[in-house]
Parts: C-alpha cells; structure tokens; sequence
C-alpha cells in the first residue's frame, strides 16, 4: 500500500486584499500530515496557523499551491465531511441541550434518529460527559462546554480533526486535564489531528509533529519530529527530553521574529 | 412573573405602585387649576357669589387668584358634569359604568359599551398585528438573505415610518372605499400592520444575523444547505430578538388602529368614542376610552411577554 499522505500541501500561498494593500496570510507552505499523526502548529498572532487550518477545512482558498485532503481538493473533501471541526468558542447553541448540540451535525448528514441517539451516547461517554445529555450549555463549565464542542466534531465518522486553540479561553489547569484526555481520545480513535496553539508545553506535550510559524509573510519555519514516547504521563514535561523539544521550538519562535 | 426572576412579587410592585400613587397625588392637584373656571361658572348659575362676577371678567385673572379669591368653591371642580379634567376617581366611575355595569346588566356588546368598542378595536388590531408581524418577518428574511433587498427595502421602510400616521390614514381609507372595499376594519387592518411591520422587521433583521460567524463555519463544515441553516441557526437564534420587537410592535399596531378610527367617520371602536367624546364635548367618555385603551395594550404586551417567558424556557434559554 502506498502511503499517501492524509493533508498535503505543497507551495501553498494565500493573501488577502484589505484596504490597507495586500496581506500575504500563508507564503511558500509545504508541509505533509501522515495518516493517524498529531499535529501541532505554533507561532504568535498572525503567523497563518488558523488560516492553514482554515484551507485544510475548506473555509479559505488558497490563492496559489496546491492543497489535498484526503487525497481530494479541500472543497471537496469539507462536501464529503472529511473533517471534524473544534472552534476556540465551544459556540454550542443555547437553545439546545448538549445531546441535541452533538446531534446537530448527525441531523444535517441525514443520520438516523435510533443511529444519532446511539452516536451521542457514545460521543458523550468518550468525552466524560455522559448523564449531561440533557443538560443546557449553561449549566456547564467553560472546560465541559469544549468537551461538548469537541463531541460534537466526533459524532459522525471523520478522520481527521482540526482543533483551532480548543483550549485557549480556559485556565491552565482544566487545560493540563483536558489535554491529557485529548491524548487518550487520540489513542483510542487513530484519528489524525491537526491543533493550532499558541502555548509551547501544550504543542510539544501533544503532538507527534510540530509546525512553527512565523508572521509577515506567514510562513513555516521549522518542522520539529518529536522524539517523545507515545506513552506520555502528565510528569512527561518534567524530562530533559521534553525540555529540549520545548527549547527548539521556543529557538524557532525567535528565529522567526529576528526575521522582520 | 417577578419571581421567576428571584425578585419576591411584593417588591417587585412596589416601586410601580409609588410612580402610580405619585401620578394619582399630581393628578387630583391639577383637577382644582383646570376645573376652577367651570366650577365658578357653574356655582355662580346656581346663585353663589364669586369673585370678580361674570365669566368674561375671569378671563382676565389667572387660574391661580381665582382659586386664592374663592376657596370654598375650590372643591365644586371635583364634582362637575362635565369637567376640563375629571378625577381618578370620575374617570373610574365612567369606565365601570361602561363596562362591568353594563356587562352585569346583559349589555356587554350595546353600542354605549366599551366592551363592545374595545372589541372592535382589538380585532382590527390583531389582524395587522398578524398582516405586519408577516409583513416585517418575510422582509426581514430577504434583507438577510438578499443584498439587494437589504439596500431596497431598508431605506423605503425607514421612510415610511417619517410620515405622520395621521396623514396617511384618511388616504388609505380613500384608496380602500375606491377600491371597493365596505368593511371598515380592513384600512384599520392595513394603517395598524403599516406601524406594526416596522419593529418587527428591524429587531428580525438584527435577531437573524445574531448568530457569529464561527456559528455559521461551524454548519459550513457540515457542508450544511442554506435551509438548513436558516432553520438550525438563523431562526431559532433570533426568537429573543422576535419577541422584543412583537412587543413593541402590538402596541404600535394598537396605536394604528385608534388613529385609523379618528378621522373616518367611524362610529364603533375606541378611536371613535375618542373622537364623539371630543365633538359632544363629554370628557368623561374620552378619559375612559383613553384608560380602556391603555388597559388593552397593557393586556396585549403581558400576554405576549408571558408567551415569551414559556417559548424562552421550553428553549432552555434564561429569559
């Protein structure tokens, strides 16, 4: 079997025409996410790591390079659903109980109603929320609310997840609890993540793979193979293996800046 | 209601019963300057002595020296027939005698009844309540989904509401009787949805287009059609807004359909008890179709707010 990669895009630029003259979001990005990796891309405000994400989603069009998801264009594969998507906001609808939020995607896809119920059983238990069910996202915390959020991108069977700072809004420790449980959903369902973060222990403790990016032109400036143990305990960050990982990418944010 | 909000129902009253026993107190104190000249009149028929005598000669004197010249005759202003102003108290005793008397008697619908006008006025009211509540909604959802439509439509409907209502009702009605058109209630109808559309159709424009754009890339992700997303998305998130401009729009409606009685010729509903009340010069009977008025418009708003509490709740969303 020939490994194809799951995303890759190759010489991918995207500018945007503002008022101000052209802002050129995305320059040269070549990059290759293999089946069942977890990605991380980093870099301050303005670097293009939500915008690449966004092309992976189909949400922005590249305006040169050549993008695939799953082996089709990125259009295509958002029409196939190829993609679960979790957004900073856990933005779940007030009017809806969190069942019904994680059934939002099932009933626009055209689920079943006894497959949809089956489907937000299952989603809710992986996530740690079952018996919230019926429950209304106010009466949730902001880290229970992304857990929905992140419930509801899993409820219908795609590969890959996209996660723009899923964790961003929500304080350190709820966000070391939720990471550690990201890496066992990741362990459990081989799915393949891409995460944009601005938190550098976040990205290395996570990922497989980690981008650094740079501002103005946005643009990728190291590729980082993390050599870490799949098995990774919370203590993990506490190694000198962990701390190296962590200082070549802090090197990689500074390169970055010197540039301008 | 108050409780559903953790505020105790007799401290919620409490601060509305103070404004209403402030607005009695004013109100029985300018009773005795407005009714001065009539009182005077009216005691000096009957024989008493006033200062100065005679009608013509008062005119020349402020109500207030009238009042510090014939204090006795202070308290004939409660009292008269046909007062500038009637008491609270007057204003309450017609509105019974119109109502509940009347309605004891078996004679709810009488043409004297104010139960009979305020019906009359009520269902023309709630027709274009209902016309410009449709009117507002379909307008707004083509604002939303058409540019077109958003730089069409909106300016015009800003436009019309600068017209003054009283100017364009006899014209509607002109318009409706060329046409062929007997009922009466119709341009009622029509003058009531033309102010009720307004509220409606802004509050809808906002209340659509109140979800975020990470909402709507959330349904895009989901390769979602534009019905779908109107019906997921855009219209449940916009019941709160809906509400609020219903609101406002039942009242406007109200006011429409009185202003489409004044200058018809109408002889049934409020507007027009208002109207004979001013001709035959009975204040009495414009005070209390003002209250039975007031007294509609209050039930209209409390019944669509209590609707808005249960649709909101049902929603799981806090009102």
């Amino acid at each position: 079997m020939s490994q194809q990669p799951k995303i890759s895009a190759q010489g991918l630029n995207l500018t945007f025409q503002t008022n101000d003259g052209p802002v050129h979001a995305l320059k040269d990005v070549d990059l290759n996410i293999e089946e069942g990796e977890f990605v991380s891309f980093i870099g301050p405000s303005g670097c293009g790591k939500t915008t690449f994400l966004r092309c992976i989603a189909g949400l922005e069009t590249p305006t040169a390079g050549d993008l695939s998801v799953n082996g089709m264009t990125a259009d295509e594969a958002r029409r196939s659903r190829a993609y679960g998507y979790v957004f900073q906001h856990a933005g779940l609808y007030p009017w809806r109980t969190i069942g019904g939020n994680i059934r939002l995607p099932l009933e626009i896809m055209g689920y079943s109603k006894a497959d949809q119920s089956e489907r937000v059983a299952k989603t809710l238990e992986m996530v740690d929320l079952a018996g919230f069910e019926k429950k209304y996202p106010w009466q949730l915390s902001g880290g229970m609310q992304q857990r929905a959020s992140i419930a509801r991108a899993l409820a219908f069977d795609a590969d890959i997840l996209l996660m723009d700072e899923p964790f961003g809004a929500l304080d350190e420790i709820v966000r070391d609890h939720l990471n550690e449980q990201l890496l066992q959903l990741w362990a459990r369902t081989k799915k393949t993540i891409a995460f944009v973060t601005h938190s550098i222990p976040e990205a290395v403790y996570l990922s497989t793979k980690i981008v650094v990016m740079s501002p103005r032109p946005g643009r990728i400036t190291d590729i980082i193979e993390s050599p870490l143990p799949a098995e990774r305990p919370l203590d993990l960050r506490d190694t000198p293996e962990f701390l190296e990982v962590a200082h070549r990418v802090r090197d990689g944010l500074r390169a970055g800046h010197s540039y301008d | 209601m108050g409780c559903a909000r953790g505020i105790p129902m007799t401290k919620a009253a409490l601060p509305i019963l103070t404004v209403l026993a402030a607005i009695v107190g004013i109100w029985y104190l300018a009773v005795a300057p407005m009714n001065i000249r009539v009182a005077l009149d009216t005691v000096e028929r009957t024989g008493a002595v006033v200062t100065p005598e005679g009608s013509v000669e008062r005119r020349a004197v402020s109500v207030w020296r009238l009042m510090a010249q014939n204090r006795e005759h202070v308290s004939a202003g409660y009292a008269l027939d046909r007062p500038r102003l009637p008491t609270p108290a007057q204003v309450g005793g017609e509105l019974w005698k119109t109502t509940g008397e009347m309605a004891a008697k078996g004679r709810a619908w009488s043409k004297r009844s104010l139960i009979y006008h305020s019906w009359i006025t009520l269902r023309s009211t709630l027709w274009g309540f209902v016309l410009g509540t449709s009117i507002g909604i379909i307008g707004a959802i083509a604002i939303v989904y058409s540019r077109v439509a958003d730089l069409s439509i909106m300016p015009w409907a800003i436009i019309s509401q600068t017209i003054p209502i009283v100017a364009l009702a006899p014209m509607i009605i002109v318009v409706a009787s060329q046409l062929g058109v007997e009922s009466r209630g119709v341009p009622k109808a029509i003058i009531s949805a033309y102010l009720c559309f307004f509220p409606v159709l802004v509050g809808m424009v906002k209340g659509l287009r109140s979800p975020e754009a990470s909402q709507l890339d959330l349904l895009k992700t989901y390769d979602a059609s534009g019905l779908q997303t109107f019906l997921k998305l855009r219209l449940p998130g916009s019941v709160p807004y809906l509400f609020t401009s219903l609101k406002v729009g039942i009242a406007a409606a109200l006011v429409g359909t009185i202003v489409g009685e004044l200058p018809t010729g109408a002889i049934s509903g409020l507007g027009a008890r208002i109207l004979i009340g001013d001709q035959f010069g009975t204040p009495l009977a414009i005070w209390a179709a003002l209250f039975a008025a007031a007294i509609l418009a209050g039930l209209l708003v409390t019944v669509l707010d209590v609707t808005q509490r249960l649709t909101l709740g049902r929603m799981g969303m806090r009102a």
